[in-house]
This record gives structure tokens, sequence and C-alpha cells, in this order.
């Protein structure tokens, strides 16, 4: 392992991808850092130190914006992870009609966020929604799914669950596929129940998939904002807001500089979460 | 937003072709997505072109509130503004940090027609005017339903009691007192802005003494009374049922159909009522928002939104001249034609017809008589903060008491002071 082969490749290959890369992105981040140290009009900056951070943090919002951010994407990630395995197992457990139920799975994945957000509030009405018509008709009482402030978050983390559980779906059926029967031919053998199968054989053997599935959707709730943003605006109130949406709204008022520092502490809060996790992920992999 | 480069192209190949002959122009024009805005840029647009052939228009429209104050400051500063465009007077102006953006006006001939109190909310800090007037200046208040007044025999109220005893005569009635539509945020904080006319009448020199950093809302009892309202009507219960997810649209059409009784918003939303629901106009009624008393009655004024041209304009000469001709006499009576008379135009020797909706016939009162009007609290502060509209809706679905809204309000002032790096802050 230490002594590498040395590439066939000049390192002159590298640049087209290097140019980019700093062009679109290492400068954009540098320049950032400087940015969230002053009080920046778009054409003027003023240097004003940390008072952009000190701000950012004294926002009566943050607090929950933070909590909130933390529920949504801890919620969001864990069911698409739990039930994009169940899903997964079961659409290639040789279903009928499995090909079909796939693309019903996967397609929320194609559907402009947007537009699914636009649609889910117009089923959420209060009055006029089709899901609160139907409770009635069944005689149960009308809920605020998005009017009301406790509810309006997890609302949206629902349908949040039912346009990305799909693409979890789709990483843990190529996951399974890479299981080799041998496994479970071994464990029936030994008598292992289907449940046992299942946490002894599958799950272990998964764990790519699943850390590619947590890692991605914990990152996609930690910085959510879309939908968030189709559905309620961050309300009633400030009860849905997260992060994403305070530092928004600090840069639809024009206070830039406040707004970049609100984005630095969203990269270093998701550089701080997404990192020792998957150090911690790649090292049980080993240990395997 | 690859649209600009394709004017300019296109300005190019124009001038390429036709460079021998006369010079022709487009102008690109920003306008928001109101209804009434639309039908004012088409009305004066067309005229423009009929008399100046050689004059062309691109109307490009945008989203109004929060989205469009983002699309407004971002094209400014990325130098990717329309030749013309227009936008609120008064803080939102202020903003834009007009000395820089935008072109001096001041200059233009036919500003001599512009009232002066429209000048001093679309001149800049450097005391150089750089706006004309677009549209008519607005009331806010509270739209009430005609015949369901005129049903439950009910009087115009002239103090906040009076409103509330008629509240309770209309819910007995099995009808929506108040109708709230918190799904446009934005519409939430007319109880607290169009209540400035009653501040002003007990505490005179609010606007200059929260403006420098020394009064506060949640410290001025009668700043205080807009947030309360708002929790007062909520507690009561006297709000439609779907007032969380309900949009303006549905309050002009809840407020003229008599499906409620009562809506709190700007007089422009004439405009809305007289497209959607035409044989409903007659039916909606207004008045000022009422306070403590009955003798110190008055309106709450929004001036109308300015045309401004950006300093950046490549066709800044002829940018200049349609916005001085929408100054005149002419180009006001053009747009009185277009969207009907709302409220009073800024422009002298421009008249109302006799025949204006009963809306804006409730509103004229006000302005004719001495005292009857103060301009709103954005017109004589740079200072506001911009989260007013989430707080009013906590207050009015009853998330937060009225008091610590108002504290938070005040927090949220002083970011934006700070922001601005206004003195004293």
């Amino acid at each position: 392992m230490t002594t590498r082969r040395p590439s066939p490749y000049p390192y002159w290959f590298v640049l087209p991808a290097a140019v980019i890369f700093t062009v679109l992105f290492l400068v954009p981040t540098v320049a950032s850092f400087w940015f969230s140290l002053t009080r920046w009009d778009l054409i003027n900056t003023e240097f004003i130190g940390l008072d952009n951070y000190r701000q950012f943090f004294k926002e009566p919002f943050l607090v929950q914006g933070l909590t909130n951010t933390v529920i949504y994407a801890v919620l969001t990630s864990g069911s698409k992870t739990v039930i994009g395995l169940l899903l997964a197992v079961l659409l290639t457990s040789g279903l009928r009609g499995q090909g079909f139920l796939r693309s019903v799975v996967f397609f929320p994945v194609l559907v402009s966020t947007i537009g699914v957000g636009i649609t889910f509030s117009v089923l959420m009405h209060p009055t006029k929604g089709l899901i609160n018509l139907g409770l009635a008709e069944i005689g149960l009482p009308k809920v605020g799914w998005l009017t009301e402030a406790s509810l309006a978050l997890y609302s949206i983390a629902f349908v949040d669950l039912w346009k990305g559980v799909g693409l979890a779906t789709l990483i843990y059926i190529a996951g399974l596929a890479a299981i080799s029967p041998d496994y479970y031919e071994a464990a029936r053998i030994d008598g292992a129940t289907r449940l046992q199968r299942f946490w002894r054989v599958t799950v272990p053997l998964v764990r790519p998939a699943t850390v590619t599935v947590v890692t991605l959707s914990l990152i996609g709730g930690l910085r959510s904002f879309d939908l968030i943003w189709a559905m309620t605006r961050g309300g009633p109130g400030f009860s849905s807001d997260v992060l994403a949406s305070v530092i928004y709204k600090q840069y639809q008022a024009g206070f830039y500089g406040l707004s970049t520092a609100g984005n630095v502490i969203l990269f270093l809060l998701i550089a701080l979460i997404i990192l020792p996790l998957t150090w911690w992920f790649n090292r049980r992999e080993v240990d395997l | 937003m690859t649209k600009p480069i394709h004017s300019t192209a296109l300005a190019a190949a124009i001038a390429l072709l036709g460079g021998l002959a006369h010079a022709e122009t487009t102008l690109s024009l920003l306008i928001d997505n109101n209804p009434e805005t639309i039908a004012f840029a088409e009305a004066l647009t067309a005229a423009y072109t009929a008399a100046n052939p050689d004059v062309t228009f691109d109307i490009e429209q945008r989203t109004g509130g929060a989205e469009g104050d983002n699309i407004v400051k971002t094209r400014l500063a990325t130098g990717e503004m329309a030749d013309v465009f227009n936008y609120n007077s008064g803080s939102l102006f202020q903003a834009l940090n007009p000395a820089t953006t935008l072109a001096d006006l001041s200059a233009l001939p036919n500003q001599a027609n512009v009232l002066d109190s429209f000048k001093t909310v679309v001149t800049s800090p450097d005391g150089v005017v750089r706006g004309v007037p677009f549209g008519a200046a607005m009331g806010g208040g509270i739209f009430y339903n005609k015949k369901l007044y005129e049903e439950l025999g009910l009087s115009v109220p002239k103090t906040w009691e009076e409103f509330m005893a008629n509240n309770a005569k209309i819910k007995e009635a099995g009808k929506v007192p108040v109708a709230q539509t918190y799904k446009d945020t934005w519409t939430s904080q007319l109880f607290v802005l169009a209540d400035y006319f009653n501040v002003q009448a007990e505490v005179p020199d609010f606007a200059a003494e929260y403006t420098a950093n020394k009064a506060k809302y949640a410290t001025t009892p009668a700043a205080m009374q807009g947030f309360n309202h708002l929790e007062e009507v909520y507690k009561a219960g006297y709000l439609n049922e779907d007032f969380g997810a309900a949009t303006f649209d549905d309050g002009m059409r809840m407020v003229s159909s008599g499906e409620a009784a009562h809506y709190p918003m700007l007089t422009f939303a004439i405009a809305n009522v007289k497209q959607n629901y035409p044989d409903n106009l007659g039916d909606l009624g207004f008045f000022a928002q009422p306070g403590a008393s009955a003798d110190k009655n008055g309106l709450t004024v929004w001036m109308p939104a300015g045309l401004y041209v950006p300093a950046a304009s490549p066709n800044l000469e002829e940018a200049k001249k349609f916005v001085d001709w929408v100054a005149t006499v002419d180009a006001c009576n053009l747009m009185i034609g277009a969207a009907g008379a709302s409220g009073p135009y800024l422009i002298k020797g421009c008249e109302l017809p006799a025949d204006v909706p009963p809306a804006v016939a409730d509103m004229l009162p006000y302005f004719q008589a001495e005292g009857r009007t103060a301009p709103a609290l954005e017109f004589l502060s740079p200072v506001k903060g911009p989260a007013l509209e989430q707080i009013t809706v906590e207050v009015g679905s009853g998330i937060r008491p009225a008091a610590e809204a108002a504290a938070l309000y005040d927090q949220d002032v002083e970011k934006q002071a700070k922001q601005l790096g206004l003195p004293n802050w």
C-alpha cells in the first residue's frame, strides 16, 4: 500500500477540472468568508469585523431555525433510510408488477420540488384541501396541516419523504443486488428465519448503501430550502423556518453581508455533522 | 437573465441595420405583476409608441412583495436592470441605495407637474429627485361590504370599539366579521401599518423619535395598538376559518361578495375587484382604520410607486424622455382610463372622473379635509424591519402575544437600521 504506481497520465490532465473547481467553487467560498465580515450592498463593502456573526447569533428566530433544521434533517433522513430499505427489500422480492411499482416509487423524484410543494399545499388547504375533505368524509376533524404552527414542519417533512424516498430505494436496490445470494443460501441452510436473514445478512451487507443514503439525505435535509419555501415560506410566523430560509430572508431584505455570514455558519454546521459521521461510518466498514 | 443580453444584441442589430435611417430604440420596462400596474404599462407604452414610432417597448413582469424587492435589488446591483422600472417609494426606495444606482430625474421638465408630497418620497439622501409617480395614492384601511352593513343596519365605525361592536353583530348573523389572508404574509401587516394615523394623532413626533432610536413600538402604547388589534380579532374568533391558507385574492373576493364583512387592505385592491369581481364593485366600501377616539379619525396614506431609470441604463436619454412624459396630465389621464380611478393622482391638473367606484368615493373625503390624512410610517422613516409580516402573522394566528411581538419587532428594526448603517443605532 505504501508504494504507489506512477500514474500513466501527466498532471496537467487535471487542469480543466481544477480551473472549473477554482473559479466556481474555491474563489466564491473564500470570497464569502471575506464578505461575511462586511456590510455589503452588492456594490460597496464596509469592513465591520464579526458584527454580522454577532447579529446572526442574536437573531431571535435563529435558535428555532437551528432546532427545526436538525429535527427536519434527522426526521427526513431517518425515515428515508428505514422506509427506503424496506421498500427496496419488497421491490427485490420478486413481487408481481415489480418493475411498475419501482417506477411508481421513483416517479416523485423526477418531479420539480416547487411543483410538488405547490400541489401539496393545495391538497393540505385547511378547508378546501382534498386531505381534509377526505378526513371530513369519514367523520374526522379538519387539521391545519400547514397553518398550525406545531404541525407545519412535520407536514413538510412528510412531503419530503414522499418525494425523496424513491432515490433512497433506488440506492438500496443497487446495494441489495450486490449481495451475493450465497449468504442467503448459507443462512437458510443454518435454519435462519426471514427476519433473521434480514437483520443478520441484509442489514450488515447493505452498509455501503446505507452510508450513501444517510449522508446524502442528511446533507439534503440540513440545507433543505426549496420545498419549505414553496409550501410555507417558513411560516406560519417562524414555525417552520430552517437555517436556509432564515438566511434567505436576510438576503431578501438586502442584508447581503449578514446572509453570507449565515451561509458560512451553515457550511460549518454541515461540515461539523457530516465529517465525523462519514469518518465513523468508514471506520466501522474497516472493522467489519 | 438572458433578456438584457438579448435586448442589447437586438439593439445592436437594429443600430447596424437602421443606422443610416433614424435611430430606433427598444426600451425595456420591468413592472410588478399587479393587474393595475400591467394595465398602466400597456396603455402608456402603446400611446408613447404611437406618438414616437421609433421607440418600442419590451415589458417584463416580476412578482411583488419580498421576492420582488429581491429581484429589483439584485438586478440593479448587477447592472442588469431594465431601462425603466417601477418600485415603491419611501423606505423601500431608500433601500435601493438610490444615490448611486438611479439616474437623476430632477431636471425633467414635467417634474413641475408633480406634487411636492411625492417628490419628497423619491428623493435620495443627497437631495436629488430620482422618480416620477406611477399610479394613484392609496389609503390603508378597512374594506367593508356595504350590502351586509345595510342588511344588518350597521353604520361605519369611527372608533375601534364601534368596529368591534359591529363585528359582534356580524358574527351573530352568521357571517365572517374580518377576513384575513396569511398565506400572502404581507397582507397581515395592515392592522399595524394602517394604524399609523392614530399613532401620530397621539404621539406627533413618533416618526422622528423612532428614526433616532428613541421611540419603540413596545414602549409606546399608541403604537402598540395595531398589534393589540390583530390579537383581539383573532381571540374573538372573528376570522374566516381558513385565514392561515387564504390569499389576498380570497380576501378581496370575500369582502366584495359579502362572505366577509371587513378586510383590512390598501385601496389599490379596488382594481383587483374591478377586474375579477366587477359585479361586486358596487358593494365594496372603505373606511379608515378606527382608533381610540372619534374626533381623531383619519386615513393613513401610501404614496404611489415611482418609475425610475437606473443610472447604468444604456438608453438613458430615451428612458428619461419616456419617464418625463409619464409625468404629464395626458399620461395621467391614460392611467385613469386604463385601470380606473382608485385614488388621487399626484400630478397637478389630473382630475378624477365623477363616476368613481363607491370605495374610492368613500376615500376621497379624507383627502379633501385638512388634517384627516397622514403618510404611513414608511414614508417618514427609512427604518422598517423586514420580519414584520411574519411577526404579524404570529400575532394574528395566536402564536405570539401582542406585547412580545412588538418587542420582537423592535429588535428586527434595530437589525435593519444597523445593516443600513444609520446614525444613532
